[in-house]
């Protein structure tokens, strides 16, 4: 059995979700126009595009996934280091970076390299980079700098790199549909994303971290956790996990993804800017909607490598 | 007309590249991207500021927005002379006054009257200083006298010079912002120096709009 049946089942399903949405956003425009819901349209305009981006990535099969992914950190690093670059002394270690540390990562990942592309930001990133600043400059807010490269670069290259990585888990009976690994944890994760969103415009009350952002509640983040991981445990037929197991790890990934949207806020909240860019509309920069994805992925990655995958 | 047809695509590459680069964000804060003429200008830290420019102008606005640009730069090879000359359909002005046979600013003017609208630096040089914006030569001015009529936004161009500093070859890709300011022109009896730092203000001015 292929992955295509399911995929094209759960594709067509958010399909429907999205024109859904776009039926109620646009009544909910009619009726009350303003700029929430000039917002709203334009987040679901982006929906659209990012889904059927995904969608053409996997007809490409792995290659086309590990090249998505790869533009997706290329344009993320790209937020980041606008928010940390200061002076000149770092500028070869932030070009090798991306022109070395970026594709390097995904090639590794491309040929499965698990023992090397698991260890190359965290120890040879983290060890040489810095020797390239030290060569080059002085040591003004040295540590600020290498630190926020490191930081950088494990959130924007790593992290992601362990979406397509899970393409090559080797699952016995699971051969060549890890695609759907892919799929339903971006669609838990983002799910849980959009219904935190709305039950904290619905219910929000209690903020979880006043001093970060007042959007983010209490009742928003159970609220879409739960209704998040419900909806992870109802799609279990996607995964090789069975019902219980897809509702732990669909509990899993939502905290998860919930930490990372409240970590990344403190970082903007610390540079003083609300988006992190704005290449999709509506949302923000690539990372204000990938925060919960950047947190999830290494750990989902694991748990289902550990307990599921024979390599 | 093959000429023509390569300048084109190779104008869209240019402008893929700096996308791919830059992400650039433009914000049309004080003027609406609309197809009237006007003399943009702008502060220069990079050698990709007008190409940057450029790139951010929707491509009818683009057709007919002409670079001043040192004839010295662009004409030495004809790599560089066809992406000047064709590509950008730079203004090309000779930056030696002991040596030129053309007025700059009367070449200038002659763009003006042919219905192009100009980018130009005012500051004259690529400013690689810590000081945010270098003093105006009076190119602008001249300009502006020759041709009261026409509107001159300013426009701030940020974090370019971090992109490529002076002396390196890589660029590092970073998010840049253009803002477009609103427009100002010579007024009746306006000094030449309350001129140029009024139109240098106006551009200061932007350096804190969407940062």
């Amino acid at each position: 059995m292929t992955a295509d049946l399911p995929l094209l089942v759960l594709f067509a399903g958010v399909f429907a979700l999205l024109a859904a949405a776009t039926v109620v956003t646009e009544a909910v425009a009619q009726r009350r126009p303003g700029p929430v819901t000039q917002n709203l349209r334009a987040r679901v305009a982006a929906w659209w595009v990012m889904v059927v981006l995904l969608a053409l990535a996997f007809a490409f099969g792995r290659t086309g996934v590990v090249m998505l992914f790869a533009l997706v950190s290329f344009a993320a690093l790209r937020e980041v280091f606008t928010l940390t670059v200061r002076g000149t002394a770092d500028h070869l270690a932030l070009a090798a970076g991306f022109f070395v540390v970026l594709p390097a990562q995904y090639v590794l990942v491309w040929t499965d390299w698990y023992g090397l592309y698991s260890i190359l930001i965290p120890v040879y990133a983290f060890l040489f980079l810095p020797v390239i600043s030290a060569l080059r400059g002085g040591p003004a807010g040295f540590l600020d700098r290498v630190a926020e490269t490191q930081w950088a670069l494990m959130l924007c290259v790593y992290c992601i790199s362990h979406v397509p990585a899970l393409l090559y888990l080797a699952i016995p009976g699971f051969e060549g549909r890890g695609v759907l690994l892919i799929a339903w944890l971006i669609f838990t994760v983002q799910f849980s994303d959009v219904m935190q969103y709305v039950w904290g415009k619905l219910a929000g009350r209690r903020p979880v971290a006043p001093a970060l952002s007042p959007s983010k509640t209490w009742e928003g983040f159970l609220g879409g956790i739960a209704t998040a991981a419900a909806a992870g445990t109802g799609l279990w037929w996607l995964t090789p996990f069975g019902p219980l197991q897809a509702g732990l790890l669909a509990l899993m990934v939502t905290v998860m993804g919930a930490c990372g949207g409240l970590v990344l806020s403190a970082v903007k909240r610390d540079r003083g800017v609300k988006d992190w860019g704005h290449l999709i509309g509506g949302h923000g920069g690539v990372i204000d909607r990938l925060d919960s994805v950047i947190f999830a992925a290494p750990l989902f990655f694991h748990v289902v490598r550990w307990m599921w995958s024979t390599t | 007309m093959l000429r023509r047809a390569a300048a084109v695509v190779a104008g869209e590459a240019i402008a893929l590249f700096a996308r791919f680069v830059t992400a650039p964000r433009a914000i049309w804060s004080g003027v609406a991207p609309e197809s009237v003429q006007r003399v943009y200008f702008a502060n220069h830290s990079s050698n990709g500021d007008f190409v940057l420019l450029w790139t951010v102008l929707p491509p009818h606005l683009r057709a007919r927005t002409r670079p001043v640009a040192a004839a010295d730069y662009w004409l030495v090879s004809p790599l560089r002379r066809f992406v000047g000359r064709d590509v950008f359909d730079a203004v090309l002005i000779d930056r030696r006054p002991e040596a030129r046979s053309e007025d700059p600013v009367a070449q200038m003017v002659t763009a003006l009257d042919e219905g192009a609208s100009l980018i130009m630096f005012p500051e004259g040089r690529r400013n690689s200083g810590d000081v945010p914006l270098l003093p105006f030569k009076t190119g602008l001015f001249h300009v502006a006298t020759a041709r009261p009529g026409v509107d001159l936004v300013p426009v701030w161009i940020g974090n370019l010079n971090k992109v490529l500093p002076r002396g390196e070859v890589i660029p590092v890709p970073l998010v840049c912002t253009v803002v477009f300011g609103a427009p100002i022109r010579l007024m009746p009896g306006e000094e030449r120096d309350h001129f140029l730092a009024r139109a240098r203000g106006a551009l200061m001015a932007l350096s804190e709009v969407g940062t």
